[in-house]
């Protein structure tokens, strides 16, 4: 008989509280891949060899120093707080620690220069909590991140962690679990947005003897990180989400499918499955219920296409990485040939707090039919990018805009692009629409996993398809030939538009083979594969039409299109573009206007940074 | 004659070295063929890609067709047939970081280490360069990855410098 481990949760509260208060006065560092990119490892040590000794305005207050998850304010990196004076110092480099340390840790001193400073208003700001960036974000699933330490469970425990499996186990039966789900209108938040109470059922309907419960968390959209900031900044919530899953479901192993280009989501989340073994809560008999439950990693190598449920389980199973046809469905048979249940990182994070807040409260944030908040990556071209959580249904003009902090160098909003490369653009008409599932998909986009890149003027909309397609035509496993084949040649025809070689009819036959791809194609990757191809085309046709008829690229972007030409009204005529012309293309008098003779041009671009007024544009 | 007995045997031994760590790792996985994928994942770190005696090894051991060894190698991009450098420059080319301009970078070292065309590997194997999907720190872009050492907001003259340093560097340990 195995060794059973009565885990009482109240324990262990208690002795995560007598650790929390033992720890003093806590210096939180941010470190997530943004901020680790930004020099947090090094900050972290700086900290705890220099504040080790040091007490807090002598009152005999010990200085702890933690490492936390993502704020989501990458761009503010690196990020210490300190929630005792509820400060939060931003863009601190490790040469910083010492005066941190003399002044703010030792006399509680605040240091006006590290502290955030709202561009438009030059206000400086004690805490984040207020500034733009946060104001309008609602945190349920992030609320975690940035405040615990990620590598310690009791932490985790301490922010009422692991209440909700124990609520769960010791108050309701694994079908009411499945309703309360399906009660709280919580859907897939993978892509495909399916109902996630339904999806349960339908494995708990399928009488078997083993089950498997799979996080998919092959976050593999271009552009895309929520996933990754969950994982490294809140791992113990994705094993109770996948506890509380396995228990409705009635599965006894699960499997956490994690991309290998996360190595510091896979190092974290190896430590709190250790430590969630160690407690107790994944093992034998859990909180001495009878219901028993062990995780293990894989780590997938670098194939898009295993995000597809299918393809994921072929690649867990240890094969090429290719989708299969459905039915049957992963609920009838999965791995293994078992019943399995799949469920991605963000939807797995919202069970705890479906169950601590109950499926009528958390009914309340969002919108009738998608329920709950959004985790989104926020990037590209506005001023404040990073990872943010916002209710379904906010608006884009309020994440570009005030969550975003508008474009930067106040450059003029040209498109977002959602949902990766199976999602689509939203244009300047959509920015009051309400982002939800049912809306998105009317106008041709999808919630997607949540990447938001934001484009200015100077993006090229058609080399953005062109990006994309080139993105899913090497993603495709080749299986089937509409994919496959399609693809490649969508990919051509877009080279040959961006290369000004294309005629009109081209035009026409990408959207027939947009057409035949979206349909004939085995799954979701070649089936959504011409969605940036038709969304584009829907919004900014008239610049397809540029390429192809006029031969130009409007946003200057396309090498073979551009038209490098001299502003007559600038030019001072002082002939320093003429001499730095390998081809002789420019010919002018002194102190007139220059001219560039286009048939001479080679479009290298030298001229434009010797011009001192800058007179010579690009496109 | 004896000379090249003794080479022979030298041969043999290495051969055996050579495989003793892939029996290792094989014999950790239990020769389970779920765990193909992890298994050449650590004998590609050990030997910086995969050889392709080692794959025919690997599937006689394990009792599975070089093919399948082979089909899961060549279907998933992380794996490399061909021997990297002893520096890994990766350049994320996720949207993020393709429109703030990724690819400009990406020719600036090509053309920095003198690679042309499809040579992704530099003759001494110093360096290789290749562009991976998106590496998760998009707020940072443009984004490149030096041995898993992340390097933010780079542009093409950036990382020049940076590859002059490795350069330098690798030229000290050269002559130590």
């Amino acid at each position: 008989m195995t060794e059973m481990i009565k885990t009482d949760l109240k324990r262990e509260f208690k002795k995560a509280e007598e650790y929390f208060q033992k720890t003093g006065m806590r210096v939180l560092i941010c470190s997530g891949t943004g901020c680790v990119a930004n020099g947090a490892f090094d900050i972290y040590e700086k900290f705890l060899k220099l504040g080790a000794d040091v007490q807090f305005k002598k009152e005999n207050k010990k200085i702890t120093s933690v490492k936390t998850g993502c704020h989501g304010f990458c761009e503010q990196g690196v990020f210490v707080s300190i929630p005792d004076l509820d400060l939060t110092y931003v863009k601190v480099k490790a040469e910083n620690v010492e005066e941190i340390i003399e002044k703010t840790l030792k006399n509680g001193e605040i240091i006006e220069e590290f502290l955030y400073e709202d561009p438009k208003t030059k206000h400086k700001f004690k805490n984040t909590s207020e500034i733009d960036f946060y104001k309008s974000q609602i945190k349920l699933i992030l609320n975690n991140c940035g405040k615990i330490d990620p590598e310690s469970i009791e932490e985790y425990i301490y922010s009422r962690g692991y209440e909700a499996l124990d609520y769960t186990l010791k108050n309701y039966k694994p079908e009411e679990v499945c309703e309360e789900m399906v009660k709280s209108g919580l859907r897939g938040r993978g892509g495909g947005g399916f109902p996630t109470g339904r999806k349960w059922q339908f494995v708990r309907a399928n009488d078997s003897d083993k089950k498997y419960v799979i996080c998919n968390a092959d976050e593999g959209d271009p552009g895309a990180f929520m996933d990754c900031g969950i994982m490294e900044g809140d791992p113990h919530r994705l094993l109770e989400g996948m506890l509380i899953a396995a228990y409705a479901v009635g599965s006894d192993e699960g499997y956490i499918y994690v991309r290998a280009e996360y190595p510091l989501a896979v190092r974290r989340l190896k430590i709190a499955i250790k430590q969630a073994e160690e407690k107790g809560f994944l093992g034998e008999n859990i909180f001495g219920s009878g219901f028993s439950f062990r995780i293990k990693i894989k780590e997938g190598a670098g194939a898009f296409v295993c995000g597809e449920e299918t393809a994921l389980i072929a690649s867990i199973e240890g094969e090429r990485g290719m989708p299969m046809p459905k039915p049957p469905f992963p609920a009838q048979s999965g791995l293994f040939g078992k019943p399995t249940l799949i469920n991605n990182v963000e939807t797995f994070a919202n069970v705890p707090t479906v169950i601590l807040t109950g499926a009528d409260t958390y009914k309340k944030y969002g919108t009738e039919t998608s329920a709950g908040t959004k985790t989104f990556a926020l990037t590209g071209e506005v001023n404040n990018t990073g990872l943010i959580e916002v209710p379904l249904g906010s608006t884009l003009r309020e994440i570009v805009f005030e969550i975003g902090g508008g474009l930067r160098n106040n450059k003029k909003f040209k498109a977002v692009q959602i949902g990766g490369p199976s999602g689509g653009c939203l244009t300047e008409e959509h920015l009051d629409m309400p982002l939800d599932y049912e809306s998105l998909t009317k106008v041709g986009a999808m919630v997607g996993s949540g990447g938001l890149v934001a484009m200015n003027e100077d993006t090229c909309i058609v080399e953005v398809a062109r990006f994309f397609l080139q993105f899913t035509q090497n993603e495709s496993c080749g299986k089937c030939i509409p994919c496959r084949e399609g693809t490649k040649q969508m990919l051509n025809i877009l080279e040959k538009i961006v290369s000004g070689e294309a005629a009109l009819q081209d035009l026409q036959l990408l959207e027939e083979l947009a057409e035949v791809v979206r349909f004939g194609s085995l799954c979701g990757l070649g089936k959504t594969a011409p969605n940036p191809i038709a969304s584009t085309l829907k919004y900014f046709r008239e610049e397809y039409l540029a390429h192809i008829v006029g031969k130009r690229c409007p946003a200057g972007v396309c090498e073979a299109l551009k038209v490098i030409k001299i502003d007559s009204k600038r030019c001072i005529g002082c002939s320093k573009c003429a001499k730095t012309c390998p081809v002789d293309a420019i010919e002018g008098e002194i102190r007139k206007p220059f001219l560039i003779n286009q048939e001479k041009c080679i479009k290298c671009g030298a001229c434009a940074p010797a011009c001192p007024v800058d007179a010579i544009s690009k496109r | 004659m004896v000379a090249e007995a003794k080479k022979n045997i030298e041969k043999v031994f290495e051969q055996q070295r050579k495989f003793r760590k892939v029996n290792e790792i094989v014999e950790k996985y239990k020769y389970e063929k779920s765990n193909l994928i992890a298994i050449l994942q650590e004998v590609q770190e050990e030997y910086r890609y995969l050889p392709e005696e080692i794959m025919t090894y690997i599937a006689t051991i394990m009792e599975i067709s070089p093919a399948s060894v082979y089909g899961v190698a060549t279907f998933y991009s992380q794996f490399s047939l061909d021997p990297k450098g002893k520096y890994e420059i990766k350049v994320c080319d996720g949207t993020a970081c393709h429109v703030r301009g990724s690819m400009p970078v990406y020719n600036a070292i090509k053309k920095k280490l003198g690679l042309t065309g499809s040579k992704f590997t530099t003759e001494d194997l110093q360096f290789s360069v290749e562009t991976v999907r998106c590496v998760g720190a998009c707020a940072l872009a443009p984004v490149v990855l030096i041995n898993e050492k992340v390097y933010s907001k780079v542009t093409a003259e950036a990382v020049t410098i940076i590859i002059d340093q490795l350069l330098e560097r690798s030229g000290e340990g050269e002559k130590n």
